[in-house]
């Protein structure tokens, strides 16, 4: 493995949600109270995502633009939240769950994601689904490294 | 109304990621993050299933506000999986990102194309 490689943020986690290795093994807030947040924070999330796609409908065959925006804003948010929770905010035991785990996870969704590509293919639309699967993964994947990235300098300042 | 029964499935679904991710998590001593790839699988077969029921007319609209789009969406992500990704990359090597990725896309895609041979199946 290229175990040379520097790792820019090694005091960032891997699992933004649960990651056993990085996360204290005391915890002040309790489970109780995580998961009321989660769940409070999960509905905000599906509420917003069920509102943009009932304001911009995809009608059947075409490309699924609402879906991939939630989930690629989604992800450049979580890019700006993990920097700063791990760097700036490191007291606040509740505001990763919040906004993190609840309100984004809630927010973003993957099965949308795999049902869209199941209905074009199906709706005979190969193009399209291949399409948006891979604009999906690499718009995902350059917003979270774009905004972590930014996030670090600027906190590094 | 509706977004009443978005918030009654996204309340369950949302806490039902973060308990199984922490379970699958505590099983493997690996950063590969099964647990976010084991709640994206299961939330797209149920998503699958509910969509193929949705088409055969099987299920209310109801139904589908509030196991579709409220707890299979707040059940999978997509914002932790990008994350966790980004951070595979920096820090465990290319190699288990872009592993991330396809077992990611291969698995949620099998599973949501279950569902709806499973709803077919059911419901011809």
């Amino acid at each position: 493995m290229q175990h040379e490689r520097t790792d820019p943020a090694p005091w960032e986690p891997v699992d933004p949600d649960v990651d056993l290795r990085h996360d204290r093994p005391v915890r002040r807030t309790g489970d109780t109270a995580v998961l009321t947040v989660i769940a409070a924070g999960g509905a905000i999330g599906a509420v917003a995502r069920y509102l943009v796609g009932q304001a911009w409908p995809t009608p059947t065959g075409s490309f699924p633009w609402a879906t991939l925006v939630i989930n690629v804003v989604g992800c450049g948010l979580i890019g700006i939240l993990m920097v700063v929770v791990s760097e700036v905010l490191t007291q606040q035991r509740l505001i990763r769950p919040f906004l993190g785990t609840g309100v984004l996870g809630g927010f973003t969704t993957f099965s949308t994601y795999a049902l869209d590509i199941q209905q074009l293919i199906a709706n005979r639309h190969p193009g399209t689904a291949l399409l948006y699967l891979g604009a999906t993964v690499a718009g995902a994947l350059i917003a979270v490294w774009a905004t972590a990235t930014t996030t670090r300098a600027l906190v590094a300042r | 109304m509706s977004v009443l029964l978005v918030i009654a499935g996204a309340v369950i679904g949302a806490p039902l990621r973060y308990l199984t991710d922490r379970a699958v998590q505590k099983r493997h001593d690996s950063a590969f993050p099964w647990g976010t790839i084991s709640v994206n699988v299961v939330g797209s077969l149920i998503l699958g299933v509910v969509a193929g029921a949705s088409t055969a007319s099987a299920l209310p609209h109801q139904v589908q506000l509030v196991v579709g789009t409220g707890l299979c969406g707040a059940l999978t992500t997509y914002s932790t999986f990008s994350y966790e990704t980004l951070r595979l990359y920096e820090d465990g090597g290319r190699f288990l990102a872009v592993a991330n990725v396809a077992v990611s896309i291969v698995a949620g895609l099998g599973s949501v194309f279950l569902g709806v041979a499973i709803s077919q199946a059911i419901w011809p």
